[in-house]
């Protein structure tokens, strides 16, 4: 689900942190990029690169020292509209500690609709919904802090979801969970997508960038390298030499390849894997 | 490794604001053996005791009800030397990237060595040892601000900061989470450095599957307060039951084996080793590339 009017433009977007007086740290140079409605985007690139402070310029956070941010025509240097462009591109963040503030999980699902002023008979059915598309139907008077990090992140997404957003930014939303709370998080941002919400992900896990429709690679504040999943992770070699990687099945299926040329060496994700076996082995066996 | 425990838990409870309305039982009946030289890793969901575990192991916390023998010494006594025990217990905390306060990455390493009343050509040995052991030039970076890192410089700096204490136990909360892949790689290999080399007894809580079963030579797994389940990295990746119970993810070369499974295909689980995997796709390839062959010359 894609359209041509894009929803967040960065127009020759460059950045400095101001250190001590008169010291300046450079973080981005010169970034132009579009994020389209309905689009999938994973941003990557090694700690220090530049890709959390770019996903901060998103929604007015930070505000470029050089260039513009356009957030739906509303550029993020006007603060009288940041409200607006937040209420557009929310945001999760690493620690779900840190975002949850009520006492009660459909409070705080509640605590940004009141902030907008929606109607009490509008917002039961919204936290409602938010809750259901989180998987956290049934649990809205537990209290968020005896929640699990997954279910805590999966509340952090709630509380922006029923803000009915156009995009939300992961900023390494899942680093700090387990294994099964990650796929918890994954299962629900591809549901996002699927009813036509614009991700952005900011990530470390290269399972998780299969999941995007366009990889971004950010290194020392620029892009280096753009494309699909598959086209990003074909270039292996650029890929480690800034510290990165290709996903595990990636790495399964070239050493498959080494030893039996006609496999693949392109594949990206344990499904591709099996497919790709199946491809070889149909026809009889199955003993 | 030798079969001397080093650490011994013995049904250790503890509860956060005892006696209040906001009571809430951390710990509810933990076993524990740890021996001399050994790597383990503990898993579990956010919230099962992982952190209030290991911040009993030097003291930080005091066992309310159970036992925690740390090398011979009894904690819940009183007169536990709670100096030497941190000397001996060297605990990283969750990000500990945050906690440098030093200007200089040298002064940072040397302040614990400082504080103990070392004279200062020992501190410097510490130093520097501990600074190579993280992979830290001494020349090239004990001079330098600690500000200007990277997030994995950061951490090693802090790894450092532990070390340079010469801890037996090495005690490590979420070592790796947040690094990217290289950063995490680069400290993981140093992880394994000092537990198989130096000799340090490590045990580490961790997220991620991958790190358990390259570093950790028995894992348990904590739930509500309690640990459910112990064995090798192998005994509980292989088996697919425990891990839907316990809601325990599995690494993502184990996710490829068990979806070939389902596929129909014969595999085993217990070798999950990325080149492993590798080897059992060729071999299933193979079998029925020689299977259509002998039709043929049939």
């Amino acid at each position: 689900m894609k359209s041509d009017q894009a929803l967040i433009q960065l127009n020759d977007v460059s950045f400095h942190y101001i250190v001590e007086k008169k010291k300046e740290l450079s973080v981005l140079h010169h970034i132009s990029l579009n994020i389209f409605p309905g689009e999938y985007v994973a941003i990557i690139g090694h700690n220090g690169s530049g890709k959390s402070t770019l996903s901060k310029l998103f929604n007015g956070i930070l505000k470029p020292s050089a260039g513009d941010v356009v957030v739906n025509g509303w550029n993020t240097k006007n603060s009288q509209l940041i409200r607006d462009i937040r209420q557009q591109v929310g945001i999760v963040f690493q620690n779900p500690d840190n975002q949850l503030i009520a006492t009660t999980v459909e409070d705080d699902v509640a605590f940004g609709l009141e902030n907008i002023l929606v109607p009490a008979e509008e917002m039961e059915s919204r936290i409602n919904q938010a809750l259901r598309t989180v998987g956290l139907t049934g649990m809205n008077k537990r209290a968020p802090h005896h929640l699990s990090g997954g279910q805590k992140q999966r509340l952090a997404i709630a509380g922006i979801i029923a803000m009915k957003p156009k995009c939300i930014i992961f900023d390494e939303a899942t680093s700090m969970l387990d294994t099964y709370g990650r796929k918890e998080i994954v299962k629900v941002m591809r549901r996002l997508n699927n009813d036509g919400v614009a991700l952005v992900t900011v990530t470390h896990y290269m399972s998780e960038v299969v999941e995007a429709d366009r990889v971004i690679v950010i290194e020392k504040g620029k892009i280096i390298t753009q494309g699909t999943p598959r086209e990003v992770f074909r270039q292996k070699q650029l890929l480690q030499s800034i510290g990165l990687d290709v996903p595990i099945a990636n790495h399964v299926a070239e050493m498959v390849h080494q030893k039996y040329q006609p496999f693949s060496s392109n594949l990206i994700d344990a499904g591709e894997v099996v497919e790709e076996v199946k491809h070889f082995t149909t026809g009889g066996v199955s003993v | 490794m030798s079969e001397e425990k080093i650490i011994e838990i013995k049904n250790l409870e503890y509860i956060y604001m005892q006696h209040t309305p906001l009571e809430h039982q951390a710990l509810s009946g933990i076993n524990m053996e740890v021996n001399r030289g050994e790597c383990i890793a503990i898993i579990g969901h956010t919230g099962s005791g992982k952190s209030t575990l290991i911040q009993h192991l030097n003291g930080l916390m005091q066992p309310q009800k159970g036992k925690i023998i740390v090398d011979g010494e009894d904690l819940s006594d009183s007169n536990v030397d709670l100096k030497a025990l941190r000397r001996k217990v060297g605990l990283v905390f969750q990000n500990p990237e945050s906690q440098i306060f030093e200007h200089l990455i040298g002064d940072e390493v040397a302040y614990g060595p400082f504080k103990l009343g070392l004279p200062l050509n020992e501190v410097r040995k510490r130093v520097k040892w501990a600074m190579e052991m993280v992979g830290l030039s001494f020349n090239e970076m004990k001079d330098r601000p600690t500000y200007a890192l990277s997030g994995g410089q950061k951490r090693k700096v802090a790894l450092a900061g532990v070390l340079a204490l010469k801890p037996e136990i090495l005690v490590l909360d979420e070592p790796t989470a947040g690094l990217d892949p290289y950063s995490k790689n680069e400290l993981l290999e140093k992880i394994k450095k000092l537990n198989r080399e130096e000799k340090i007894t490590v045990i580490f809580i961790s997220h991620n599957l991958e790190e358990v079963s390259f570093l950790a030579h028995r894992l348990y797994v904590l739930a509500n307060g309690k640990n459910l389940v112990d064995g090798t990295p192998n005994d509980l990746f292989s088996n697919k039951e425990i891990l839907e119970k316990y809601k325990i993810g599995t690494p993502d070369s184990v996710d490829i084996l068990y979806k070939l499974k389902d596929a129909g295909f014969s595999i085993n689980p217990r070798l999950f080793d990325v080149s492993c995997v590798a080897a059992q796709i060729f071999s299933i390839l193979s079998t029925y590339q020689r299977r259509v062959t002998d039709d043929i010359s049939v």
